[in-house]
């Protein structure tokens, strides 16, 4: 493992408690986001990593190694750092900022040169900049050199506390690029503190949620946006989020009507509108014995002469179309549209039929999705308890 | 004017020479104690505004009170000038260095050690160079203080351009008068404008702008 934190606490000289039994574990490669309410003790975690803050309690392993026993300032050159001020040094050039760590660890002028034009390439920015002052640079600009700057002794581990706050919109998501691909392709791992949910959600392997020293919850994005472990973690991503994510994180399986009106191929077609009427519908699947889903037959079809005796299988459409239960809504919401048909049924893995989707019900998670609130107040207050709102179409397979 | 000149032309170089070392040897050690006090006043939690009122004080003792009192320390002669002279240069630079030095951001200092600066390579290389304005202007006072108050050193027997107007104001000669402190007031103004010239080349190109 490459990052160990057990039982961590920290208790301020006043007697303020700001971390109280943290506890975690970060692989190579991953992109662990801390977010909270300010005041939660994100920093101070942060902090106690590269040994700018003395744990109360606790240690800190990397590589296996107690950072305790280490020389601090050895460890500090060894984990990149940027803070939300980005801290460029004003006096210094670009160039200068940037061989800053390299320059400590004693690398050759010709070395800290050439690294110097990597990062300034890697960073996306003119090599000409490299002879400018900080002061000379947009926000963006300087944060991006900031962003390098702590890699350019070839770091592991970034400590980034809350870096793109005081940035527009649009440089924090070229930004937010920048430190997805220096970890997805270059290996790196990153502890990111950030206060914007939507920054954690999109950039983090994993997202740690503090609230006054403790970690609330310690998941993935999907997992904490499928099953936030309380109301805390629930108004932190906000209601209005939630709702969006809906068709990434919900299942065709969550939003779909179990026991459709079906029919086994081998029954008649007096039996099929015994069915239709009785379950109110115009529509049958045809499952085999296995419950397999092998067609459909549709009222309209079928010609007012025919003998009623006539088996389904000789009336019924083989080709239907059907979507899997474990689809994500948003991966399968376009083709379903545009089938065009009112109901799609859905099956397992071995093909039985387990449900049926009505168009009705995609609609809204998509609609909802958009304008980022619920459709209508009969939905539920969590909107995460979808099984109301898909039951709230029950109309769906009846209307003809 | 031209005849103070014939007849005192050595005489006024060589007082000038004097004048000049007084105070150079005077502000050098102000220098060496001040700047890294003022440093160190900023990373002692306690202290500092107990040493900048004390430095303020020693400034607010008379001139000629001062050079009294060294004379029974160090007897008669330019070291006792030299000691004064110092203790005045103090409060200017003490002040200087402790302001500059805390007036660097927080971010530069909490990036510095950060990103693994020792605690002296963070003073040298970060607090330093940005705190370099501030504390030469601290110098550049001094400066002018200690070459105006040297002229009293001749009162204990220094020497220095003070020997012209001390003879003046005894000979009731105002062309020695004169011709002691236009000197002084020159010098003054020079050395203000050369350290003028140092303290732009120390302050960092970004923070001109
Ligand atoms: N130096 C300090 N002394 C005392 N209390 C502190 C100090 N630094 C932070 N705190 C307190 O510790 C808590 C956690 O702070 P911090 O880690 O900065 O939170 P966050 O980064 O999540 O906003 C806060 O209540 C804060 O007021
Ligand atoms: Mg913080």
């Amino acid at each position: 493992m490459l990052l160990e934190m057990s039982h961590l606490r920290k208790e301020y000289p006043n007697g303020k408690m700001a971390v109280d039994d943290f506890n975690l574990e970060v692989g190579r490669g991953e992109f662990i986001c801390f977010i909270g309410t300010s005041g939660s003790g994100k920093t101070t975690t942060m902090r106690m990593i590269n040994r700018m803050l003395h744990q109360t309690s606790g240690t800190i392993k990397i590589n296996g190694h107690d950072i305790a026993k280490m020389d601090p300032v050895k460890l500090r050159r060894s984990i990149g750092y940027v803070i939300q001020n980005i801290g460029l040094m004003p006096h210094m050039t670009i160039q200068e900022n940037i061989e800053l760590v390299p320059k400590l660890l004693g690398w050759s002028k010709e070395k800290r040169a050439q690294q110097a034009h990597k990062m300034i390439a890697l960073a996306q920015l003119p090599d000409e900049m490299l002879e400018r002052y900080p002061g000379e640079l947009s926000g963006g600009q300087q944060q991006r050199i900031g962003v390098v700057r702590a890699l350019a002794a070839d770091q592991e581990i970034i400590l980034m506390d809350e870096p793109f706050g005081a940035l527009d919109p649009i440089t924090r998501e070229s930004l937010q690029d920048l430190v997805k691909h220096l970890q997805e392709d270059l290996g790196k791992t990153f502890i990111f503190v950030t206060h914007d949910m939507d920054e954690a959600l999109s950039l983090a392997t994993r997202v740690v949620i503090m609230s006054q020293g403790k970690q609330v919850q310690v998941d993935t994005p999907e997992n904490i946006l499928r099953h936030p472990a309380n109301e805390f973690v629930t108004n932190l991503i906000g209601e209005e989020r939630l709702i969006r994510a809906q068709p990434n994180i919900l299942t065709v399986s969550q939003i779909m009507k179990r026991h459709p009106a079906t029919i086994q191929p081998e029954q008649t077609l007096a039996d099929a509108i015994d069915t239709m009427h009785e379950r109110r519908v115009d529509t049958l699947l045809v499952t085999d014995q296995d419950q397999k889903l092998v067609g459909y037959l549709d009222i309209d079809d079928v010609s007012r002469k025919t003998d009623v005796q006539t088996p389904v299988k000789q009336l019924m459409n083989h080709e239907v179309s059907y979507v899997q239960a474990k689809a994500l809504i948003g991966d399968s919401v376009q083709r379903l549209l545009k089938l065009g048909v009112k109901n799609i049924p859905v099956v397992n893995q071995e093909k039985q039929l387990v449900g049926i989707v009505t168009r009705t019900s995609l609609v809204d998670i998509v609609y909802d999705a958009l304008r980022g609130a619920p459709a209508t107040d009969e939905q539920p207050a969590s909107p995460i308890n979808v099984d109301i709102h898909a039951a709230a179409n029950h109309e769906g397979s009846a209307d003809a | 004017m031209i005849h103070f000149f014939t007849t005192y032309g050595s005489q006024l170089i060589a007082k000038i020479g004097q004048h000049l070392y007084i105070s150079a040897i005077a502000l050098l050690l102000g220098i060496i104690v001040a700047v890294p006090l003022g440093i160190l006043l900023t990373r002692m939690k306690h202290g500092a505004n107990f040493v900048i009122t004390l430095a303020g004080v020693l400034q607010t003792i008379p001139a000629m009170a001062l050079l009294a009192i060294m004379i029974p320390i160090f007897g008669i002669g330019s070291t006792p000038a030299i000691v004064a002279l110092f203790i005045y240069s103090l409060l200017p630079i003490l002040r200087n260095t402790y302001l500059g030095m805390r007036s660097v951001s927080p971010a530069v200092q909490d990036a510095a050690k950060g990103m693994g600066m020792t605690w002296w390579q963070a003073i040298i290389q970060a607090d330093l160079p940005l705190a370099a304005p501030v504390i030469m202007a601290g110098i550049r006072l001094s400066a002018t203080y200690v070459i105006a108050w040297a002229t009293l050193a001749s009162y204990i027997g220094a020497g220095g351009l003070g020997d012209f107007i001390f003879n003046g104001l005894n000979l009731y000669r105002s062309d020695l008068i004169l011709g002691g402190s236009i000197p002084v007031i020159l010098l003054a103004l020079l050395v203000d404008y050369l350290l003028g010239k140092v303290e732009a080349t120390v302050t960092p190109r970004q923070i001109l702008r």
